[in-house]
């Protein structure tokens, strides 16, 4: 099957880790091979945009011009905030001639160029659209039977895309739950599911950041989720490792799993948990893994 | 007015278009938090409020979730803008004191400029002034969890060709000018 230039970006290299190596598991098995770009830089979250507009342009254009390099026309990120920014950072060169010469004016220095040849995936495309939902259908070995699922969409998996660019419907996407109802879970529907968590206040505006995490979490519990899947490790790491903060400031009593979608996956998959980096989680996810049918019917026998 | 050339340069459609329909506003998840809300910003700029505009922490406060971009009836990027006025603040040093969120983002950048990549602890003293000395505690409390379950590095990862990468964010701008 198809390969593809893959650009983990930061976070995977440390506190979602768990992220990456689920990511690869489930690509592998999926017969979809991810190569490390080479040499690939920070994206600049979005703080580069804070302090300066080009700055931000040339750190993806770098990126870009590695996997063209590589002669890899398709890149993915599983990083929403990677994945915004490498796909908008191409949009605007190929819209933009003269922004494609400075860049390359740019590269240079680091003997690169970029004829704009690359095409950029989000990770949950690639699966759901490239390898297909059947597809993954077919390979479910452990459905997650009766496991309620919060998919989360976050916000730069969808935004500020506009329909036609590669999303059919940016405003009601059903792709997410569709790929958990795929590997055997009840997907819930929440009203929160494609609000901000807040993740890129928690350092400057943590009390904003906090309410909206309370929130989205109070929306999911009240839906009746035994976890929250995400796509995005911002999300995710808002979402899990400030769940103390939430009950401790506000009040709460939350215990809510987050895990990564690939980690729902490779459970699904028949992946061993250990291999999803299961395990280093801050809120238990025990219940989930007690979910598997394989679990129910070693209970039950 | 300055500010106001500054934002028709930026994404999407110029500021004055805006029609006061407030749907950016409530579907803002942060628009509690702000001194004025995403429309009444825009009303200001409008307006030539200059200072007002750059005194508010409504740009500081703007989560770049893009849900109003996405559903300006005129078009108008609103998170774009919030952008540029943080792009602006920052260059002529005029923001609000006590506010965390120019330091972070100067930080951030220093940490990326040096190693080609950025890490967690790199930028952890920005939460010292945020949640004072609990606050602190209580992050470092975090932090051990993380560091125990491997989650957090010590040490900033760094990409391998680091002097060609900054020469060519040389080429893009002064390197001292934001360190
Ligand atoms: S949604 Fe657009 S038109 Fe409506 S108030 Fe906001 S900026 Fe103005
Ligand atoms: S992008 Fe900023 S201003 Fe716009 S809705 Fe989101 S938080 Fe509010």
């Amino acid at each position: 099957m198809k390969t593809y230039a893959y650009y983990p970006g930061c976070s995977l290299e440390s506190m979602a880790v768990s992220y990456h190596v689920s990511a690869v598991e489930v690509a592998h098995l999926l017969g979809v091979t991810l190569v490390e770009i080479e040499d690939w830089n920070c994206c600049g979250a979005t703080a580069y945009s804070h302090v300066d507009e080009l700055l931000a342009q040339v750190l993806s254009a770098r990126n870009l011009a590695l996997a063209e390099k590589e002669q890899r026309p398709d890149l993915v990120a599983p990083c929403s905030g990677c994945f915004k920014n490498l796909y908008f950072a191409n949009e605007h060169m190929l819209e933009d001639a003269d922004l494609m010469d400075h860049m390359n004016f740019a590269l240079e220095a680091d003997d690169l160029s970029y004829s704009g040849g690359v095409t950029v995936h989000h990770l949950m495309d690639l699966f759901v659209r490239e390898v297909g939902l059947d597809a993954i259908r077919e390979k479910v070995e452990d459905p997650l039977e009766g496991l309620r699922v919060a998919p989360y969409y976050g916000c730069q998996m969808t935004r500020p895309r506009k329909p036609g660019e590669g999303l059919e419907d940016v405003e009601g996407p059903r792709f997410f739950e569709e790929l958990v109802g795929a590997l055997g879970a009840i997907p819930v529907d929440y009203p929160y599911r494609m609000r901000c968590c807040g993740a890129s206040l928690i350092a400057t505006s943590r009390q904003a950041a906090l309410s909206m995490l309370r929130d989205l979490l109070q929306s999911a519990m009240d839906a009746g989720a035994d976890v929250i899947a995400t796509s995005c490790p911002l999300c995710q790491i808002n979402l899990e490792v400030y769940q103390s903060e939430v009950n401790r400031e506000l009040g709460t009593e939350f215990s809510m799993p987050i895990m990564y979608f690939t980690q729902l996956m490779g459970l699904a998959l028949g992946i061993k948990p250990k291999q999803l980096g299961i395990g280093s989680e801050v809120v238990p996810v025990a219940p989930v893994l007690a979910c598997r049918q394989s679990q129910r019917t070693a209970v039950a026998g | 007015m300055e500010v106001m050339n500054l934002l028709y340069a930026g994404d999407g459609k110029p500021p004055n278009l805006c029609v006061h329909c407030s749907v950016c506003s409530a579907t803002c998840p942060a628009v509690e938090f702000m001194d004025h809300s995403p429309r009444m910003l825009l009303a200001m700029i409008n307006a030539g409020m200059k200072d007002e505009v750059l005194a508010s922490n409504t740009f500081w406060t703007c989560a770049s979730c893009f849900a109003c971009s996405e559903r300006c009836p005129q078009g108008i990027h609103v998170a774009q803008i919030m952008y540029a006025l943080k792009r602006y603040s920052l260059w002529h040093n005029r923001y609000p004191e006590g506010l965390v969120g120019p330091d972070f983002s100067r930080r951030f950048v220093k940490t990326i400029l040096a190693n080609g990549k950025s890490y967690e602890p790199g930028y952890a003293p920005a939460f010292i002034w945020e949640g004072g000395l609990p606050g602190l505690l209580y992050e470092m409390l975090g932090a051990v969890k993380l560091l125990r379950r491997g989650r957090l590095q010590l040490i900033p990862k760094k990409i391998k060709r680091v002097d060609n990468f900054r020469q060519m964010i040389g080429r893009i701008i002064p390197l001292e000018g934001i360190s």
